[in-house]
C-alpha cells in the first residue's frame, strides 16, 4: 500500500520533471512571444480566408457584382468599390490568392535554393564555383526591375495568378542558394557526418538521413522569409499595375482604387482594406521570421 | 588597398552591368508582345488611318530603331549605345530621349531618397542599438524594441495608412502630387515650402516603412557585440556609460550595417519608386508607371538600367570604401 503510493508519487514527480511535449511547446511559446503572435496571426488569417471561401459567392469579388460604391455599412460590411465588387468578398478572395502567390513563390524559391545549394557545397569544384557566381551577379540586380520588365512583355491576358508566382520565383532563389550552401559548407565538416562516411554510407544517404534533418530548421526560416519576399514582390507588381487586372489580387485593388482617385472622391475603404490585409499578412510573416530568429540564435534573446 | 583588388571589384561591375543589360534586351524579345505595333494599332482605332499606311508606318518606325536587322547585330548595336550611355528614343514623347527623360524626373526622386534613406538608417541603428544595450531605461527600450515591429509595413502600406490617418482623416498634409494645384513653379520662398509640404508624407512613408529592419539587425548585432572582451575591458577601465556606448559599441555594431546598408539600397529605391507612384510625385516612379500604362518600352528598359546600374555601383563603391571604416578589413582578401 505505502509501497505503491510512493511509486506513485514517485511517478509523478517525474511527471513533473519531464512535462508533454505540448506544455514544452506552449511554455516556450509562452517566452518567444514575437513567434507566439505571429503565428496566432497566421492562424486568424488562414481561418478567414478559408471559411469565407467556403460560405461567401465568391463571383462577389469580381467586377459588376454588387451596387458599386456603397459605403461600409450592415448591408455591405466593408462597403463596394467603383466597379461593384463586394469588398468582404474581394478581402476573403484576395488574401487567399496573395497567400497562394506567396507560398507558391516562397515554397519553390526555396526548394530551388535548397537544391543548388546542395549541389555546389557537395560536389565543389567548377560546379560550385558557376552556381556561386551567377547568385553574386545577380544579387545587385534589384529583382523587381527585371520582374516589371517580364511582367510588362507579357501579353496581359497571359498574366494569371500563378504567371505572377512565376514572374517571382524567376529571381527569388539566389539568396536561398547563398545561405543553403554555406550552412552544408559547415554541417559536411560536422563529426558525425565523417562517421557516417566512415560507417559506409552513400552520398544519398548521408544527404537524407545525416544533413537534411539538421538543416530543417535553416530551411524552415528561409521559406518563411521567401514567402515575404514574395508577397512583398507581388503586392508591388500589382501596384504597378502589372498584375492579373481582373483578379481581386490585394495589390490589385489597391491599384485600382488609386488609379480612381479612391480617396479624393471619399472613398477611404477601397484601398484601405486590403492595406490592412496585407500589412496583417506581412506583419505576421515578419513576426513568425523573428521568432525562429530567437529560436534558432539564442544570444537575441538576452536581450529582452 | 592593392590595385589588383580594386580592379576585381570593377570588373565584377561591369559583368553585373552587361548581366542586366542583356537580360533587359532579351526578354522582351522573346515575348510574342510587339510594342511598335501595338502602339501604332491603339493609334490607328481612334487616328483612323488605312491598315496598309499602319504596315507603312510600322516598317519604317523598325528601321528606325534599328528593329529589323537580325538579333545578333540588334545585340551588339545596344551594347555599344549603352557604352555611350545612350538609352535610346521615348516613344511615347516622340523627340525626348530616354536619357533626357530620366534626367527631369531624377532630381525628385533622389531629393525623397537621399533625405529618407539617410534618417532612416541614423534612426534605426541609434533604436536598435538602444534595444541592445544592456544599460537603457526600461521604457526607452520598450519603445525602441517596438519599433522592429514595423518592419512587416513595407513604406507602400505605411503610405496608404498615413495618406487615410493623416492627410484623409485629420486633413493635416497633402496627400498627393508635388505642389499645390495651380501654384506656377518659381524659387520662392513660398513655393519651396508649398513642396516641402507635399513631401512629408512619402518622406514620412519611406522612414516608418523602412526603419524596422535597421533596428532588428541592429539589435541582433548589439547583442552579440555586447558580450565581446573590448566591451567588458572597457567597463573594467571604469569608462562611462556614454563613452561605451559610442566608441566601443556603436562603433563597432555599425560595421556590418554599413554592408547591409549597401544590400538594402536596392530595396529602398524600389520602394521609393512605388511609394512616388502612389503619392504621384513626379520622379522615376511615376515616370515608370506611366511608360508601363503606355508601353513605351525603351523609357522602361532605360529606367531599369538606369537604376540597376546606380545600385551596383554605389554597392561596389561602399565595399571599396570599408575598409577606411574598419581598418581591420583590408582590400587584399
Amino acid at each position: 500500500m505505502t509501497n505503491m503510493a510512493f511509486s506513485q508519487t514517485q511517478a509523478q514527480s517525474n511527471d513533473d520533471l519531464q512535462p508533454s511535449r505540448l506544455t514544452l511547446i506552449l511554455r516556450y511559446l509562452r517566452r518567444n512571444k514575437s513567434l507566439t503572435f505571429g503565428l496566432l496571426l497566421l492562424i486568424f488569417l488562414i481561418a478567414f480566408t478559408t471559411i469565407g471561401m467556403l460560405t461567401i459567392d465568391q463571383d462577389r469579388a469580381y467586377a459588376l457584382a454588387v451596387k458599386s460604391k456603397q459605403a461600409p455599412g450592415a448591408e455591405f460590411l466593408f462597403g463596394t468599390d467603383f466597379f461593384g465588387r463586394d469588398m468582404l468578398a474581394v478581402m476573403i478572395v484576395g488574401t487567399w490568392q496573395t497567400a497562394l502567390i506567396g507560398v507558391l513563390a516562397g515554397g519553390l524559391g526555396t526548394l530551388i535554393g535548397v537544391i543548388l545549394g546542395f549541389v555546389a557545397a557537395y560536389f565543389g569544384g567548377i560546379v560550385d564555383k558557376s552556381i556561386i557566381g551567377i547568385s553574386q551577379i545577380l544579387v545587385p540586380i534589384p529583382p523587381l526591375l527585371i520582374q516589371i520588365i517580364i511582367a510588362g512583355t507579357l501579353d496581359k491576358r497571359d498574366v494569371t495568378i500563378y504567371t505572377m508566382a512565376f514572374i517571382v520565383v524567376i529571381l527569388a532563389w539566389m539568396g536561398p542558394t547563398l545561405v543553403m550552401r554555406s550552412q552544408v559548407l559547415s554541417m559536411k565538416e560536422r563529426q558525425y557526418v565523417s562517421v557516417a562516411k566512415l560507417s559506409g554510407v552513400g552520398d544519398v544517404g548521408i544527404i537524407f538521413m545525416e544533413i537534411l534533418p539538421n538543416l530543417l530548421p535553416f530551411i524552415v526560416a528561409q521559406f518563411v522569409t521567401q514567402v515575404f519576399a514574395a508577397v512583398f514582390a507581388s503586392f508591388y507588381l500589382a501596384v504597378l499595375g502589372l498584375g492579373p487586372v481582373r483578379e481581386p489580387l490585394l495589390g490589385n485593388i489597391i491599384w485600382a482604387a488609386m488609379n480612381q482617385g479612391a480617396f479624393f472622391n471619399g472613398w477611404w475603404w477601397w484601398p484601405i482594406f486590403p492595406a490592412v490585409g496585407l500589412v496583417l499578412i506581412l506583419g505576421s510573416l515578419a513576426l513568425i521570421n523573428m521568432g525562429l530568429d530567437e529560436l534558432s540564435n539564442p544570444r537575441v534573446r538576452r536581450s529582452e | 588597398m592593392s590595385y589588383k583588388n580594386i580592379l576585381r571589384r570593377l570588373v565584377f561591375l561591369v559583368m553585373v552591368i552587361w548581366v542586366a543589360a542583356t537580360i533587359v534586351f532579351f526578354i522582351p524579345r522573346i515575348s510574342s508582345r510587339n510594342p511598335v505595333r501595338e502602339r501604332f494599332a491603339a493609334l490607328a482605332r481612334t487616328g483612323g488611318f488605312s491598315p496598309g499606311d499602319l504596315e507603312t508606318i510600322i516598317a519604317s518606325y523598325n528601321t528606325k530603331f534599328g528593329l529589323d536587322k537580325p538579333l545578333m547585330e540588334q545585340y551588339t548595336d545596344y551594347l555599344g549605345s549603352l557604352a555611350r550611355f545612350d538609352l535610346g528614343i521615348s516613344m511615347n514623347q516622340f523627340p525626348k530621349t530616354t536619357s533626357e527623360l530620366i534626367m527631369e524626373a531624377l532630381p525628385w526622386t533622389i531629393g525623397l531618397l537621399f533625405v529618407t534613406t539617410i534618417l532612416s538608417f541614423i534612426i534605426g541603428n541609434l533604436l536598435g542599438a538602444m534595444a541592445a544595450w544592456p544599460k537603457t531605461p526600461d521604457w526607452l527600450r520598450n519603445i525602441a524594441t517596438s519599433f522592429v515591429l514595423l518592419q512587416g509595413v513595407p513604406p507602400v502600406l505605411m503610405g496608404l495608412l498615413l495618406i487615410f490617418f493623416i492627410g484623409f482623416r485629420a486633413n493635416l498634409l497633402p496627400i498627393s502630387g508635388a505642389h499645390s494645384i495651380g501654384v506656377v513653379p518659381e524659387f520662392t520662398l513660398k513655393f519651396l515650402l508649398d513642396v516641402g509640404k507635399h513631401q512629408i508624407l512619402p518622406a514620412l512613408a519611406l522612414i516608418f516603412g523602412s526603419v524596422g529592419g535597421w533596428v532588428l539587425s541592429m539589435r541582433g548585432m548589439g547583442v552579440t557585440i555586447q558580450g565581446e572582451d573590448y566591451v567588458l575591458f572597457a567597463e573594467h577601465k571604469g569608462l562611462g556609460n556614454s563613452a561605451i556606448f559610442k566608441n566601443y559599441f556603436l562603433r563597432n555594431a555599425m560595421l556590418p550595417q554599413v554592408t547591409g546598408f549597401a544590400l538594402a539600397l536596392g530595396n529602398l529605391v524600389v520602394s521609393a519608386i512605388v511609394v512616388e507612384e502612389i503619392f504621384g510625385l513626379p520622379g522615376l516612379g511615376t515616370l515608370l508607371s506611366k511608360s508601363i500604362r503606355v508601353n513605351d518600352f525603351l523609357v522602361i528598359y532605360g529606367i531599369v538600367l538606369f537604376i540597376t546600374i546606380a545600385i551596383a555601383t554605389l554597392m561596389v563603391l561602399v565595399e571599396l570604401l570599408y575598409p577606411l571604416l574598419d581598418p581591420r578589413i583590408s582590400l587584399e582578401n
